[in-house]
């Protein structure tokens, strides 16, 4: 028998005759989102978790991004990043004319996406390769992350977002930027992924 | 004598799930480490109480754990179909599966799939699945460097130690022994570096950073896959578990046939159970979830590898089967008075702790009185806290004391041992008023042992296997029948 039959007959034999598991108690909340989640609550716990948090209207959006990114700094962007998002300066644009190698990736400091949404409960932002996020060595490479979140993107918890999202796009969730608690359990921010994560939360 | 826990197709899990000498000569030794026992009871203490305050924030914190532990025993009764249906929803988006039977086929599966990209090099996340099968070394028999990158698992590598911790394999490191093991075994360290815990992520950075870029070949566990959509799901913080799950070409996850969960939406509840739990904090900061290859976004060859490896053994006893429910977040070790002294290491298996001293003797079966797990059920005692803890609500106590019960039966045959015959010494005596009231009075003499300690530390064999391990208090001045008959000059009984 190969191992896959022999596992699964070992399986209905140890399992035998277990009768059916009664219903799983959803009595958790999970309400639909009925509008747009708590923006200041979202604005709180992405703070809580060291990342910084900026404010901006769709028409302040590339200043705003501007001013995070160092003189010296080169930012990245993915192609279909809104042009009114794209900050000023020595920007390479993934994927034009060709996608960049991930040595390319390490030689430039800042990235700016989009995402998909936000979870105001966690402070999390999800993105998951849809417009104006990239792939995902785009947002893990470079040393800096700006992310720029809509106000109508934001949901209030973690149920609402599991019901938003699609399963079989590559799904990346962040709260805040990379962190080890691994020594003395101190949490350290910032080992391999971004050391630095913006949240522009766009009005 | 082989104990096969109820099951007569018993199929033992092999690898790093059992140590070489019993829990309680193993925990003698770690008690006497002072340095060790500093850094767990700091460590232990700190992430109990932020757990506490994270696990406070969810007004619906008993909700989502009962739901946690219906959806895990439903994952139980139905696991045939949901592999069948995780296989093909994987299958269908580009990726391959595999069966393990044990530790040694996972092994062999994974240096093949290696062999096949031609390098002789992989990142690993941390994963509880590759610890199990003892992957590490294996690879490196067959000339494969597997290089570890979470932080604590590097720590123990460099170090070369074991884990102590199921999520902070390094918890029995402080930060000056961790200084010192970069110093030792880190290429390139700054001589000059701090102990400071900053400094030292930086170097390790620094370290794996090359390692990140160039890497063709990764290897995780997973956190979760989901059968509905075949998505797999890996938790983590650093950016380690990203930089292994996004850059290489090849990707080989190997996960436990219990890790699945029916539906891509049940991740609710556990995406909130998990992290708070875990680390304590509302959300880790990093999640990867795919399914299957995604065209020019990270890995192009995925394999995904189902390990039994003893699970269904687990499976076969329905009072233990709940072990499987667990999803690995730590927090039983982190309350638990017995870990917190013993350590890690002290349970010989790579699963230490309540969650181990349940889960491992059923993955190995136990081969009689001298089998190292054998001891393991007895390793607790049994004050509830890491029920209270268990975000999925596994009654460890309880399956404790089943265990421990089947290992009391399973010899049950030859010759007596010293609790059997203590005990039934003890049923002579409770049997009769007489004698009773005899040993009643023999008790006296243990005040004049305790002296004015008030504690027994050592009796004369056979009480002496008891004070061995811990003290005996002085029996009261007075018994309460000695009172009794004091209070009541009438002789009322």
């Amino acid at each position: 028998m190969n191992a896959r039959d022999e596992i699964l007959s070992r399986i209905r034999h140890a399992i035998g005759d277990t009768p059916a598991s009664p219903p799983v108690p959803r009595d958790y909340h999970r309400d639909a989102a009925s509008g747009p989640g708590n923006v200041e609550l979202f604005a709180h716990t992405v703070d809580d978790y060291r990342a910084q948090v900026h404010r901006a209207d769709e028409s302040t959006v590339a200043d705003i991004v501007t001013g995070l990114i160092e003189e010296a700094a080169r930012a990245v962007v993915p192609p279909d990043l809104p042009l009114s998002w794209r900050p000023r300066g020595d920007v390479v644009v993934d994927g034009d004319p060709a996608e960049l190698s991930t040595l390319e990736l390490d030689a430039l400091d800042v990235v700016v996406t989009g995402c998909t949404l936000g979870i105001a409960a966690t402070g999390t932002i999800v993105l998951d390769g849809g417009a104006g996020q990239g792939r995902r060595a785009l947002t893990l490479v470079p040393d800096h992350h700006i992310c720029i979140v809509r106000t109508d993107q934001i949901v209030d918890t973690v149920p609402q977002a599991f019901q938003a999202l699609d399963p079989t796009k590559p799904l990346t969730f962040i709260s805040g930027p990379s962190a080890t608690s691994d020594i003395e359990l101190n949490r350290v921010e910032g080992v391999h992924g971004p050391r630095t994560l913006d949240v522009v939360i766009v009005r | 004598m082989t104990t096969f826990l109820g099951s007569p197709t018993f199929h033992p899990g092999t690898g790093n799930i059992r140590g070489t000498e019993s829990f309680p000569d193993a925990a003698r030794k770690a008690l006497t480490d002072t340095q060790l026992r500093a850094n767990l009871g700091a460590a232990t203490t700190t992430i109990r109480n932020k757990r506490i305050a994270a696990v406070a924030e969810v007004d619906d914190w008993e909700e989502l754990r009962r739901a946690g532990s219906a959806l895990k025993a439903d994952v139980m009764s139905r696991l045939p179909e949901l592999l069948v249906q995780f296989e093909e929803n994987v299958t269908a988006r580009g990726g391959t599966v595999h069966w393990a039977r044990d530790a040694d086929e996972a092994n062999r599966i994974v240096t093949d799939l290696v062999r096949a990209t031609g390098s002789d090099e992989v990142v690993k996340v941390k994963s509880m699945a590759t610890q199990e099968t003892g992957l590490n070394e294996h690879l490196e028999e067959n000339g494969i460097a597997a290089i570890e990158t979470d932080l604590a698992e590097l720590i123990v590598q460099l170090g070369e130690d074991k884990p102590s911790h199921i999520l902070v394999p390094a918890i029995h490191r402080n930060r000056a022994e961790i200084r010192e093991i970069f110093l030792n075994a880190m290429p390139g360290v700054d001589p000059d570096i701090t102990d400071d815990p900053r400094a030292l992520a930086m170097a390790a950075r620094a370290h794996l950073r090359r390692k990140f870029l160039s890497a063709r070949v990764a290897v995780s566990g997973a956190n979760f896959g989901v059968a509905e959509t075949g998505t797999l799901a890996v938790v983590e913080s650093e950016g380690n578990g990203r930089m292994c799950l996004t850059l290489p070409d090849t990707l080989i996850t190997l996960m436990g046939i219990e890790k699945l969960i029916p539906k891509f939406t049940d991740l609710e509840v556990f995406m909130q159970l998990l992290p708070r739990s875990s680390t304590a904090e509302r959300m880790n900061p990093y999640t990867s979830m795919w399914t299957g290859v995604h065209p020019a976004d990270g890995p192009q060859n995925f394999h995904v590898i189902l390990l039994d490896n003893g699970r269904t053994n687990v499976l076969a006893d329905e009072v233990g089967r709940s072990a499987l429910h667990c999803i690995r977040c730590s927090a039983c070790l982190n309350v638990c008075p017995v870990y917190e002294r013993a350590g890690g290491h002290a349970y010989g298996s790579v699963y230490p702790g309540p969650i181990g001293a349940i889960l491992s003797p059923q993955l190995t079966g136990t081969t009689g009185h001298d089998d190292p797990n054998a001891s393991l059920p007895f390793a607790s005692t049994l004050c509830g806290a890491c029920f209270d803890a268990c975000p999925v609500r596994i009654d460890i106590p309880s399956i404790l004391v089943h265990l421990r019960a089947e290992q009391v039966d399973s010899e049950r045959h030859g010759l007596p041992g010293g609790q059997d015959l203590a005990m039934k010494a003890a049923g002579f005596v409770m049997g009769s008023e007489k004698r009773f009231a005899a040993a009643e009075t023999a008790s006296k003499v243990g005040r004049l042992l305790g002296g004015r300690k008030g504690r027994i530390t050592s009796l004369p064999y056979p009480g002496s296997k008891w004070t061995g391990s811990r003290d005996l208090p002085t029996p009261p001045k007075e018994t309460f029948r000695q009172w009794w008959s004091r209070t009541h000059e009438d002789g009322e009984k």
